[in-house]
């Protein structure tokens, strides 16, 4: 048994014959942590953070290997036969919130529990009172629970959001890996969906790996910051250390995308589009905001 | 380059805006293709001895014969109705098993649930039942388990398995795969991906799917009926051998508003639904 919470070893994959989407990743996350992964678009965080879910298989190679408590999701790019099992330990949010439309809230974060109860019950949708009452609770902690009986798709992008984490709330993970889970959404929602993921870090000691597209975040909610740049990591440290000159020197032309600021990420912001061009790009660094506004209480470093 | 972009940009230079220029060989491939479906045609003319002048020279017939069926008799209204509704009876059952059977030979032949070793031999399977008739279906059936309505059902439910497996499992494919990769994700089994992540997805198509097959299978049982599979279809083909045309006018009239009224109910159903 390890004690790491995540442990990724030389995990490589290729699309194609020429591109490498992770290259040669070798990274440990510690129980408890909350860690930013940050980087351009094109850059791997996704496909990271699949491949430590256990829904996308790595290169075949013998040295690439994911585990999750010390116990194997995917070595040599297969995916262990017990990733079922595993996977209900690890909670998954994505970008598009991944919830079903047409189905209700309740029933999406009850959903949760699919991992833990027998299958027959699951396959029939047979969930109990308490079940229920676990989604509800779950719903309240996100400050969803008024919403419980509409549809999905009735709801806005950052409730969806919210409730997305209910589910991994109700799923009981002890690992939650968050994929760019504010990228589509407004500046507000944006904040509250992050005061969600570190208030579950904080209080119930939940290990977070968050994916995010702006530094700003990371420095604001996440002690750590990995950054990966074309599928190689990058940096691994403490994320006051990414100030505007590191990151010009890691990225160089991509960070202006990273280095955006809150207000500028509107809804029609597009990550993919062309480089701004901006008579004054320096307007939008904030060149010396400090990295942690006073009243945001930021989750205690893992002791390490 | 540089100029072209820019005298692109400025058509008052140039004059006049440039039509895009013809290709010729594109249009070429359009007259050869008109010259086909002419081709087409004219030897299918042929092939199904096509003698519309036949319409005009024979209208004293024709008028004669169309005459025979007025006045319809509906003498015996009480026996249409209730082989009326013995016909609706059968395309209920035909419907209600094929959808039963649709379900999962839908989603076994959908792409991006099963592998290919199991949709491709499953797809030309569905294929086999849709190539054949109802009618072909109900002739094997009146052998296989006698005279009489059951026959009629087991027909249109052979055949309509494979029409809808066909259109639930395009359904299928047609769904946002991110949801089914969030249930995934929880830790869930394979047949739950597909009950919280699919069926939820596809359930109103699968629903007007249904709906709609169900009014074809009313029309349908009128004429697999001819062959002795029960219902209307037979005292139809009973009058129409025996020349009593009053008779065959009335029930052909209890047909065509029998199934108007169920189509009409099915739409404001499938509304309800999608």
């Amino acid at each position: 048994m390890s004690e790491h919470a995540i442990a990724v070893d030389h995990l490589s994959k290729s699309f194609g014959r020429n591109t490498k989407a992770l290259d040669d990743v070798s990274i440990t996350v510690d129980s408890g942590e909350m860690v930013a992964l940050i980087g351009a678009s094109g850059s791997g965080k996704s496909t990271l953070i699949r491949h430590i879910a256990g829904l996308v298989a790595s290169d075949r190679e013998t040295c690439c290997k994911v585990q999750v408590f010390g116990e194997t999701v995917q070595s040599g790019g297969r995916i262990s036969g017990d990733a079922r099992q595993l996977r209900s330990r690890i909670g998954v949010i994505f970008q598009q919130f991944n919830l079903v439309n047409r189905l209700g809230l309740l029933t999406n974060v009850v959903i949760g529990v699919l991992g833990r109860i027998p299958t027959w019950r699951g396959t029939l949708g047979l969930f109990t009172k308490s079940e229920k009452r676990l989604a509800m609770e779950a719903l309240a902690r996100v400050g969803m629970d008024q919403y419980a009986g509409q549809r999905a798709s009735t709801l806005s992008g950052g409730q969806q959001q919210r409730a997305a984490i209910a589910r991994a709330l109700v799923q009981q993970a002890e690992v939650l890996l968050a994929d760019e889970p504010i990228a589509s959404l407004d500046p507000e929602s944006a904040r509250r969906v992050m005061d969600a993921l570190a208030e579950i870090n904080r209080e119930d000691g939940i290990t977070v790996v968050v994916s995010l597209h702006q530094v700003a975040y990371a420095k604001k909610y996440c002690p750590r910051t990995i950054a990966l740049r074309d599928g190689k990591v990058v940096f691994d440290g403490p994320s006051e250390r990414l100030n505007t000159e590191f990151l010009r020197e890691l990225y160089g032309a991509d960070s202006e995308e990273l280095i955006m600021d809150e207000t500028m990420s509107k809804p029609g912001y597009q990550p993919d589009s062309e480089p701004k061009v901006s008579p004054e790009p320096t307007i939008r660094i904030p060149a010396h905001t400090p990295a942690i506004p006073a009243k945001q209480t930021v989750p205690a470093y893992a002791a390490e | 380059m540089a100029d072209m972009t820019h005298s692109r940009l400025n058509p008052s230079q140039t004059g006049e805006a440039q039509l895009p220029e013809r290709d010729v060989r594109k249009s070429t491939v359009t007259y050869l293709m008109w010259g086909v479906v002419a081709l087409i045609l004219m030897w299918a003319w042929e092939g199904a001895e096509m003698r519309p002048m036949a319409l005009i020279t024979d209208a004293a017939n024709m008028r004669e014969y169309a005459a025979g069926f007025f006045p319809p008799d509906f003498h015996f209204w009480d026996l249409f109705l209730e082989e009326m509704l013995v016909t609706i009876q059968i395309a209920i059952w035909g419907t209600v098993l094929a959808v039963i059977l649709g379900i999962p030979f839908g989603i076994l032949s959908s792409e991006n649930v099963a592998p290919l070793w199991v949709y491709w031999p499953i797809r030309r399977l569905m294929d086999a039942t849709r190539a054949i008739n109802e009618l072909v279906f109900a002739m094997l059936f009146v052998v296989a388990v006698g005279l009489g309505p059951f026959a009629g059902v087991m027909a249109l439910f052979i055949h309509t398995t494979g029409v809808l497996a066909k259109l639930f499992s395009e359904a299928v494919e047609a769904i946002d795969p991110r949801p089914v990769e969030g249930i995934r994700a929880t830790g869930a089994t394979r047949i739950q991906e597909v009950i919280f992540g699919i069926i939820p997805q596809v359930m109103p198509l699968w629903i007007s799917y249904s709906l709609y097959r169900f009014e074809s299978n009313v029309r349908s049982a009128t004429v697999v009926g001819l062959v002795g599979a029960g219902g209307i279809g037979v005292l139809l083909w009973e009058y129409i051998r025996g020349f009593y045309y009053g008779e065959t006018a009335a029930v052909m009239i209890v047909i065509i508003v029998t199934v108007s009224l169920l189509d009409i109910l099915s739409q404001r159903l499938r509304k309800m639904f999608v």
